[in-house]
């Protein structure tokens, strides 16, 4: 026997032959679990995502198998470590290249608040310049606290509405990041 | 050993240091500087400079006027001075006269003020988790 365990299916109408449940649903739960992370480490919190992706911790067991390097090819942004300010306009754009829909987890006490370095060049957190959906606190945090991270992140994906991306709302979000949307 | 000179000689007693037979002082090591917010002259950009021959090491300081505290370059004696001026400049506002690219080289290009000047507040003003009452103060 396998023990193998499948996502559990979303509430829905099942039948012979047949299981009915709604488009939200079924994309949620196909995006949830192949999230594609693209890991902007830049200390010691990019560490303890190493160990994340070892095979001990394995983050692969949760659907996001392959960190992609290219923001073309991911879904979800994970900044680990301290972002000096000159920093900050690179990490603006790697966001922006990535294609909607995305999601942006911050790692660790620098990504989300500036940490210790309470100082003239760091960036006091990276949600001055791109939203966050996911702080994960930590110096550096361990990677069983990564990983509760990426799974309140799945959460947050299965329960997002198709046309959240589409909203007013969204888009003034990104507005008052200064993200310009061109549709 | 540290020796005081003036803005006008300093070019001078870099270049006799260097270039004479004796001494040889023909490393520089680094160029910095300091602020002494309570001195007339409160800047003081300091050379330390090595005899790679007699292995010794000298220390040239040279007090400025603030706030624009200007200074000839030490380029046209040591080429390596270029990025240790470029650097001061960065963090202190000191102006190297006579330097070919003197911009600013570790912090951001658009930033208005220069940091390690005493007068500058260290902690960033965007954060917003620190309240003065759980520093006591």
């Amino acid at each position: 026997m396998s023990d193998i365990k499948l996502a559990e299916a979303p509430p829905g109408v099942e039948g012979a032959g047949f299981f009915a449940t709604s488009l939200d649903k079924a994309i949620g739960l196909a995006r949830a679990n192949s999230l594609w992370p693209l890991p902007f480490a830049t200390s010691c919190c990019g560490i303890e995502f190493m160990a994340t992706m070892g095979s001990t911790y394995d983050l692969a067991r949760f659907g996001a198998e392959r960190p992609s390097f290219s923001p073309r090819q991911a879904d979800m942004l994970l900044v680990m470590g301290t972002i000096a300010k000159k920093m900050a306009p690179v990490l603006r754009q790697v966001y922006i290249q990535i294609a909607e829909p995305r999601w942006v987890i911050a790692v660790g006490a620098c990504a989300s608040s500036g940490g210790i370095f309470d100082t003239y060049s760091v960036l006091q957190g990276i949600d001055e310049i791109i939203p966050v959906d996911v702080y994960v606190p930590g110096c550096p945090p361990r990677p069983e606290a990564i990983l509760d991270g990426v799974l309140r992140l799945q959460d947050i994906v299965k329960n997002e509405s198709l046309n959240r991306r589409n909203t007013p709302e969204y888009k003034a979000l990104l507005e008052k990041y200064g993200i310009h949307t061109n549709k | 050993m540290t020796i005081v000179v003036d803005t006008e000689d300093v070019i001078d007693v870099l270049r006799f240091l260097k270039s004479n037979n004796e001494l040889q002082f023909i490393h520089l090591t680094d160029i910095t500087a300091v602020h002494y917010p309570h001195l007339e002259k409160e800047f003081a950009v300091v050379y330390h400079i090595q005899s790679l021959v007699h292995n010794i090491r000298i220390r040239v300081k040279v007090f400025l006027h603030g706030p624009n505290p200007e200074i000839p370059t030490a380029t046209v004696v040591w080429r390596g001075a270029n990025w240790m001026e470029r650097e001061t400049f960065d963090f202190f506002g000191v102006n190297f006269i006579g330097h070919p690219d003197l911009r600013r080289i570790l912090n951001v290009d658009d930033m208005e003020v220069f940091p390690m000047r005493k007068e500058y507040p260290l902690e960033d003003p965007n954060r917003v988790d620190k309240k003065d009452l759980y520093f006591g103060r």
